[in-house]
């Protein structure tokens, strides 16, 4: 039973890219949706569209700008390689940086619509209140949009699980460094090993219904208990 | 000392109109702002409340809260505000909504004391009946003993029992904290119980102003008394005609004749007047 030997290399390095890409953008992500919510600016519509271009764009597409944008041979790429020593493609931190534009709608989307949802009253009662837009968002507009927070935070870990052009573009195949399971189920079909990429297949099926599942059990107790009209 | 001076273009559902409002309110007044809905009403409290633009000016004795370009912003008026729909942090306690605006613990207390909310101070706001909601909003509104209170029809939403217990409440509170209160309403006899000035709006304009006494009570001639109401239905008994009609929360019958019936049609707002008879009062027994 040699071929049904699991090397979870895949797995781990599809999770901990997950885990680092939903915290980066979870970080990024807050003020810019908080700021697309509340704002009358003319310029929202134009940075609505390029914020969603991601879902759009084939990610070879996305994933080939960005391959360009932090090789060697471009400013950004050259500038990094020659200050801090760091290559930006074909290694984790190249992976990295692609995810976080590639999953950057699938954050701020679900945010957005948390805060545009809220009460515009009890927002201006904060701010009657003498706080900062700042505090209100952190004190009031958060706490009130948890079930967004959790969507938003799931789905963007599930979608950068779930990515493949991009990381191939940007990131190759390099075990342990590059290679995410999604790479790897490619890899086994390429070789016609098909026992070995149902196996990847079923354990990435598995796992996605179940972090979906979860969120729609959570977010509906959730709505249950702070009694949403 | 309250000094507005503003002016603001509206658009409104019959096109753009324009609100121009100048009005000194003195200290510790209750003002009642009235008028139908549309004309202005909530915008003046809006821009008062430093959440809406307007050009002129706004004073508050001699701190200018908006002048030319400069516009003090909301934080910094100290301001309190109730809001028709309570807008309470859903997220935080009874007790939390009101030391969020404040920390001051012995306020706080005081005043769930005095709405005889105590007792709910760790529940959630949606966990409560609209009317104590609403108490919770006046106590939030009152924990920066704001010099201005400002009221967007609080009590439009509420039964009339409660009403009349938040009446109250809110009277309650102007006087001990020695507010001057603004309140949006469109109810003549919380009018009259509470404010003791009142000002209508009409599409933007002060078409009105004086005591609630002075505007709201107006009989012609040798009328004893005159009563607002909606003329519901036209009934024919024999040879006359009863008239029913709605006032306030009751429902009374007048006797027309053949010709009134034909004069008046129903859904008509309607003027019940008397002159021959002088009204009896009596206490409610209940």
């Amino acid at each position: 039973m040699e071929f049904m030997s699991l090397d979870f290399a895949p797995f781990l390095l599809s999770f901990k890219l997950a885990g680092i890409t939903t915290f980066i953008l979870f970080i990024i992500a807050i003020p810019i949706s908080w700021w697309l919510s509340q704002t009358k600016c003319r310029c929202k519509p134009f940075v609505e569209a390029v914020s969603s271009l991601p879902i759009v764009l084939p990610p070879s597409v996305l994933g080939f700008y960005i391959l360009f944008a932090l090789s060697q041979n471009s400013p950004v790429g050259a500038f990094f390689e020659e200050t801090f020593g760091i290559k930006l493609v074909f290694n984790f931190t190249g992976l990295v940086i692609a995810s976080v534009f590639y999953s950057f709608p699938f954050m701020v989307q679900p945010l957005q619509g948390g805060f545009e949802s809220l009460n515009k009253n009890m927002l201006e009662a904060s701010y009657m209140a003498g706080k900062s837009r700042f505090e209100t968002m952190y004190r009031v507009a958060l706490p009130n949009i948890k079930p967004a927070v959790l969507t938003a935070l799931i789905v963007t870990f599930a979608h950068t699980v779930g990515e493949f052009g991009v990381v191939l573009m940007v990131g190759g195949s390099i075990p342990g460094e590059t290679k995410v399971a999604s790479v790897a189920i490619y890899e086994f079909v390429e070789s016609m090993d098909y026992a070995q990429a149902h196996l990847y297949s079923a354990i990435m099926l598995v796992m996605s219904f179940s972090v979906l599942l979860a969120v729609y059990l959570f977010n509906a107790r959730h709505t249950r208990r702070i009694g949403v009209r | 000392m309250l000094d507005i001076q503003i002016r603001k273009t509206l658009l409104g559902s019959a096109g753009s109109m324009e609100l121009d409002v100048a009005l000194s309110i003195k200290e510790h007044a209750f003002v009642a702002l009235a008028g139908k809905s549309g004309s202005g009403k909530t915008t003046l409290l809006r821009i008062l409340a430093g959440l809406e633009s307007a050009e002129g000016s706004v004073k508050v004795d001699d701190v200018v809260w908006q002048e030319g370009k400069k516009v003090l912003p909301s934080q910094k008026r100290g301001i309190g505000f109730v809001f028709q729909d309570y807008a309470l942090f859903t997220n935080m306690s009874v007790e939390k909504n009101l030391l969020y605006v404040c920390k001051d613990e012995t306020l706080a207390e005081e005043l769930l004391h005095m709405t005889e909310l105590t007792a709910l101070k760790d529940r959630l706001p949606s966990s409560l009946s609209g009317g104590q909601q609403q108490r919770v909003s006046l106590c939030r509104a009152m924990m920066k003993r704001p010099k201005l209170l400002l009221m967007d029809e609080p009590l439009s939403a509420l039964d009339p029992e409660m009403r009349s217990k938040l009446q109250h409440d809110i009277l309650n509170l102007h006087k001990t904290f020695g507010t001057t209160t603004v309140m949006v309403s469109h109810d003549p006899s919380e009018i009259y119980r509470l404010a003791d000035y009142m000002v209508v709006l009409d599409a933007g304009k002060i078409v009105k102003k004086g005591t609630p006494k002075e505007v709201m009570l107006k009989t012609q001639g040798s009328q004893k008394f005159s009563l607002r109401g909606e003329l519901l239905d036209i009934i024919k008994a024999d040879v006359i005609y009863i008239a029913v009609v709605s006032i306030g929360q009751q429902i009374v019958e007048v006797v027309m004749d053949s010709e009134e019936a034909r004069a008046f049609s129903v859904g008509e707002s309607v003027l019940i007047s008397t002159k021959a008879f002088s009204p009896t009062i009596s206490k409610l027994v209940v």
